[in-house]
């Protein structure tokens, strides 16, 4: 039982929580995750450590509450606890100093690049970061985040708030004005991903992708989150999450990320019924 | 010649007038709707007319046959004299998993299979009598054992774990196992179903090895969470690895990435730890097709088949490239498999996999095999018919080809020497190459059965044991203060 001892609405839907797992906070490194379980019957979902302080023997979390789970994430208060937390889990983020980096993050893939941009950003990276969302209220973590980069971007898909458009409408710009990158990394929604990795592909920057397809297990155990990397079947759990962009086939990715689409509508709404 | 007298002679021609008690089994037709266990045991007039029927032998051919060497006669006349409390305590003596062993041993091929009465076709079913002893021993709280004070870390809690654990807590260990899963059992809780496996059975055997004083830390994964060097840092003496083989292998086949397509593991866990069977009431959900191919032929594609049948699946095929008899799957499973109306496609290995345009799957496509010369493992090698190619419509695959170890453990240990496949290696005392470390069970090269990882889990402890008394010699020499002392 993990205690959970900080809570924060962050932007519409998304929340963050911090918890007390000295165990995980002191073996956690950028790009790892943690899965957890609300409750006795709750599945099992992956979330990434969006910031670990090994002194407090904390880490935080950050969710956008999408579905059954991560809407009873939602509802815990300081003081409740999560039933069962393990990790941290998946490959760190190859943190080395490789120049100019831009990081690419959407949604709440934001809080997922935080600890990786302030990793590079500490490693003597020159970081450019570039956030995106649907809308002003679905923004996260623009402070922080502006904190650890020399130039930061903001577009929203409306223009509540920075360039109307998308990210990859600021990523070509800054590409095709000529800008010197060394390194791309982008984390969010698949779709997102893909488009980015289809403009990186024609300028040949390196890109690499933090792919989050569903999991089970998160220990290489049963192969549900497996991807196709260059042709390679690979386990995003123990391989990954991050992979080199170029390689990854994102629609099988897509694809594989829809199988449980009506299997979770008919969870989300049962839980309604019982919670409401 | 020996006399006998005829006392004796009568006891010895009744023993051969009880007939074999048969195992009964629920009806198909009922069994196939529920996850509630499919073989119903012996009750107790059955098991006491069983345990009659053994001969006692002076030098019983059943001990030599069972890998931990349980003293079967001595413990089936203890249930012939109606002492189930000692037939019970007689078995713990070496297996503290009789309610698992008894239900899933390939006991035919084993103690069963060295009776004397197999000859006549009518062995005893030592198997279902040491379920029956388990299952009617009464779960209380034992008295707390006196500890030597030397701490051993156990990972992993299947069946190698948790006898390693329940050894070196007799012997006066203090034991922690640390479990990468929410739930301890391993295989036995994640794998195998419920109607083989009842839940209740597996919680059962825990409470005992929780009685016994051995803690269990689940969630944490030994390799990320902590490593085999902060445990020695935390003060164990030693380290039991009993990971097992829990990663997945594929066919590596054109279209396996298709919606649909499930590792055998996947659908287990998916069914048994994580209760898809119980969705939505149980968060995880499952997918199950109308037409199902079940790749494999061991125990895992007949649990694989068996649980899609009960999720709703109407036509369920076993695809197997070599025959029936070459099956590795237990007999008993096979039969109960067929019985539920599960078919059988051997001689057939798939190629490829078909989809549609949404990514889900829609066929599959086999070649025709014959069996051509044995191969190393003495099983006819299977070999292409060419040309042979069909193809069967279905909506879901099953991958059940076979595990290999997971590398979590070995990657984040250089010391800890792993053969081309992962498998870590062993000595013949279950010492691997890293000093105060051992392992058994499905993690080192060898055959992939309960009774063979709690075997080598044993052999490990006895080790540890010496091992530990050794270092305590050697430290009484080198310290003569402390000599002194004692
Ligand atoms: C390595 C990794 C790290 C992740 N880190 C974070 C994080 O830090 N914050 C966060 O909010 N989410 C993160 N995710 C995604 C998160 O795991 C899912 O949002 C969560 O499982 C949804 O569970 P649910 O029961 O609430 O929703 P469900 O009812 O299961 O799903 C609701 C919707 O989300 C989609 N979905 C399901 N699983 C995923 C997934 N793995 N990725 C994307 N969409 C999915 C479904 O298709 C569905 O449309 C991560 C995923 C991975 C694999
Ligand atoms: C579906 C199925 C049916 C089977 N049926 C039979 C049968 O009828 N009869 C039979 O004799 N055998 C059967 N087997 C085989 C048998 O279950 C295995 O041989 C046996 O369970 C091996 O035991 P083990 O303790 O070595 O490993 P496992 O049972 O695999 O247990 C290993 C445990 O270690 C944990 N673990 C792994 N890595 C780590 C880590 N890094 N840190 C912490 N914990 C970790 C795992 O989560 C797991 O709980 C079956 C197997 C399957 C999959
Ligand atoms: S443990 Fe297995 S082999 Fe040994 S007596 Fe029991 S069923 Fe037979
Ligand atoms: S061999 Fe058969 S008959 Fe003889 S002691 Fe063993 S179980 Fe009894
Ligand atoms: S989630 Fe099971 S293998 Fe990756």
């Amino acid at each position: 039982m993990t205690p959970i001892i900080e809570k924060k609405e962050l932007s519409l839907g998304i929340k963050s929580l911090t918890l007390l797992s000295p165990l995980i906070s002191k073996k956690s490194k950028p790009g790892q995750f943690v899965v957890l379980r609300v409750s006795e019957k709750g599945e099992r979902i992956p979330l990434t450590i969006a910031d670990a302080d090994s002194k407090k023997g904390t880490i935080k979390i950050v969710f956008q509450e999408v579905g059954k789970t991560t809407k009873e994430l939602g509802k815990l208060a300081i003081g409740d606890h999560i039933l069962d937390l393990v990790g941290p889990l998946g490959t760190p983020s190859d943190i080395n100093l490789f120049g100019r980096v831009i990081v690419v993050a959407g949604g709440v893939g934001i809080a997922e690049a935080y600890p990786i941009a302030k990793a590079l950003k500490k490693q003597g990276n020159k970081v450019v970061t570039i956030l995106g969302a649907r809308n002003k209220d679905l923004l996260t973590m623009t402070g922080e985040m502006r904190h650890v980069s020399d130039d930061l971007f903001i577009t929203t898909d409306d223009g509540s708030v920075g360039r109307k458009g998308l990210v990859t409408d600021q990523l070509k710009e800054l590409l095709e004005k000529g800008m010197n990158v060394d390194r791309i990394i982008t984390i969010g929604p698949a779709i997102m991903m893909k488009a980015v990795s289809d403009i990186t592909k024609r300028f040949r920057i390196s890109t690499v992708a933090s792919l989050n397809p569903i999991m089970i297990d998160a220990t290489g155990m049963c192969g549900a989150c497996r991807v196709s990397i260059g042709g390679e079947t690979k386990f995003a759990c123990v391989d990954g999450p991050e992979f080199d962009a170029h390689k990854v086939d994102f629609d099988q990715l897509l694809s594989r990320l829809d199988m449980y689409k009506n299997s979770e509508k008919i969870s989300d709404h049962k839980c309604r019924l019982v919670n409401d | 010649m020996i006399r006998m007298s005829d006392e004796s002679k009568k006891h010895i021609i009744s023993k051969y007038v009880i007939k074999k008690q048969k195992v009964s089994t629920r009806p198909v037709a009922e069994r196939i709707k529920d996850f509630q266990e499919v073989s119903l045991g012996l009750n107790k007039e059955q098991a006491i007319l069983e345990a009659n029927r053994c001969l006692q032998c002076p030098k019983p051919k059943c001990i030599v046959s069972c890998p931990i060497g349980i003293d079967i006669p001595k413990f089936i006349r203890c249930i012939a004299n109606e002492n189930f409390e000692d037939a019970i305590n007689k078995i713990r003596e070496k297996n503290g998993l009789a309610d698992v062993t008894g239900r899933v041993c390939p006991q035919e091929k084993l103690c069963q299979a060295a009776c004397v009465l197999a000859n006549k076709d009518v062995p005893i079913t030592i198997g279902a009598l040491e379920r029956f002893a388990a299952d009617v021993s009464i779960d209380k709280e034992i008295k707390a054992l006196k500890s030597n004070g030397k701490k051993v870390a156990v990972i992993g809690s299947g069946p190698a774990g948790l006898t390693a654990a329940v050894d070196l807590a007799i012997l006066g260990y203090e034991v922690t196992i640390y479990e990468a899963f929410h739930e301890s059992g391993g295989v036995l809780t994640y794998g195998i179903p419920a109607f083989r496996l009842p839940k209740e059975v597996i919680g059962k055997a825990m409470r005992y090895v929780k009685y016994l004083g051995v803690k269990i830390e689940k969630n944490v994964i030994i390799g990320k969470s902590l490593t085999l060097y902060d445990l020695f840092e935390l003060g164990y003496d030693c380290i039991f690895i009993g990971s097992g083989a829990g990663s997945p292998k594929f066919l590596h086949i054109l279209g396996e990435n298709l919606n649909g397509v499930y590792s055998a593991n996947e659908f287990l866990t998916r069914c048994n730890l994580m209760r898809a069977y119980k969705f939505p009431e149980h968060s995880t959900p499952v997918y199950v097709g109308k037409q199902v191919a079940v790749i494999g032929g061991g125990n895992v594609a007949m649990d694989s088949a068996r649980t899609a049948l009960r999720l709703g699946a109407n036509d369920v095929r076993i695809v197997y490239r070599r025959s029936e008899k070459e099956m590795p799957a237990r007999i008993e499973e096979v039969k109960n498999t067929k019985d539920e109306g599960v078919k059988f496609m051997t001689l057939a290995n798939p190629l490829k996999i078909l989809g549609n345009n949404q990514a889900h799957v829609t066929g599959l496509e086999c070649i025709r095999m014959e069996l051509g010369e044995p191969d190393t493992s003495g099983r006819r090698r299977p070999v292409e018919v060419k040309g042979s190619n069909f193809t069967i419509n279905v909506d879901m695959v099953i991958v059940a080809i076979g595990q290999k170890p997971n590398p979590i453990i070995s990657r984040t240990t250089p010391e800890l020497k792993v053969d081309k496949e992962g498998y870590i290696i062993v000595d013949d005392r279950g010492r691997t190459s890293f000093e105060k470390v051992w392992a058994a069970g499905d993690i080192v090269p060898g055959p992939e059965t309960v009774i063979e990882a709690m075997s080598g889990a044993k052999n490990a402890v006895k080790d540890i044991h010496l091992y530990m008394k050794r270092r305590e010699e050697k430290e009484l020499v080198l310290n003569p203060v402390l000599a002194w002392k004692f």
